[in-house]
């Protein structure tokens, strides 16, 4: 079996189906109860109780960047070899990535005001980051704008790819310039916990939360992007006839 | 639960808050858009 045969939408739509109750009753138990467990740590001896705004930053943060190296896969496999269903998943999760990287704004303006005295300093990652919402927002203006999908496909994925240029920064930027209020990473695979298992579980369990509810809303707008495009071929076969 | 968070109550809850809104934003909008394109597919089907 290759994994190809999920281009095909009736495929895609059949295993999607099946696979969706299990993804939403999985999404329904560990983002609760990853969020519950985040609310419920004691405060940090430096931070304060602001140190409880990192289950939601960090898990948004990194959601949106892997959203987007996501689109980029898609959208590689769609100008290469021209599946439509990698197309219409790339446009399904950028509305999923824009939120989340709003999300990793606004917690971290808001966590920034108490901890470095401003909400917003032109910092490396900050500036990425920021960057990295505007090319989402264009990418969906892209896609609303063009009316061939074929076509909003190609000029979307270029810009997909362009975009990732940013989204590698928003990664990558605090290393890259070594300046600015943004630390390093919280989590590494480096020898040396720089948190502290208090606070890293419940940090990963909120992690894979947000990862699920990923998958989850992409499956489900991948699907809606999929029955609006037959619908819209239907239609469109009703008017010849 | 408030008292707890001292000082610092205002920007933590602003933050939860916030981010719930988006979240819960985003799955309704996404439920509302995934029902209401299966209905118009439903019915495109019917007529054919």
């Amino acid at each position: 079996m290759s994994i190809w045969e999920y281009a095909n939408p009736v495929k895609f739509m059949r295993t999607s189906g099946a696979v969706l109750p299990w993804l939403v009753g999985a999404t329904a138990i560990c983002l609760p109860a990853g969020l519950i467990w985040g609310w419920s740590v004691p405060e940090d001896y430096k931070q304060g109780a602001t140190v409880k705004i990192m289950f939601l930053h960090v898990p948004s943060a990194m959601m949106a960047i892997n959203i987007w190296v996501m689109m980029l896969v898609a959208s590689l496999i769609w100008l290469i070899r021209r599946h439509h269903v990698s197309a219409l998943a790339a446009r399904a999760a950028a509305p999923i990535g824009a939120v989340m990287t709003v999300v990793a704004l606004v917690t971290g303006a808001v966590w920034g005001q108490p901890t470095w005295g401003t909400w917003w300093e032109w910092d490396p990652r900050l500036t990425s980051f920021l960057i990295l919402l505007l090319f989402y927002l264009g990418y969906m203006a892209l896609w609303s704008a063009i009316e061939n999908p074929d076509s909003a496909a190609d000029l979307t994925g270029v810009m997909c790819l362009v975009g990732s240029v940013f989204a590698f920064l928003s990664r990558y930027a605090a290393h890259f310039w070594n300046q600015g209020l943004h630390q390093g990473s919280t989590i590494s695979v480096a020898p040396g916990d720089r948190i502290s298992s208090v606070y890293s579980y419940p940090l990963y369990t909120c992690m894979l939360g947000f990862f699920l509810l990923f998958v989850t809303l992409l499956l489900i707008r991948t699907r809606t992007e999929i029955r609006r495009r037959r619908t819209a071929a239907l239609l469109a076969r009703e008017m010849r006839a | 639960m408030i008292a707890e968070l001292g000082r610092h109550a205002a920007p933590v809850l602003a933050a939860w808050s916030i981010s719930g809104v988006l979240i819960v934003g985003l799955i309704a909008q996404t439920l509302v858009a995934a029902s209401r394109a299966r209905r118009a597919l439903e019915k495109v089907e019917r007529r054919g």
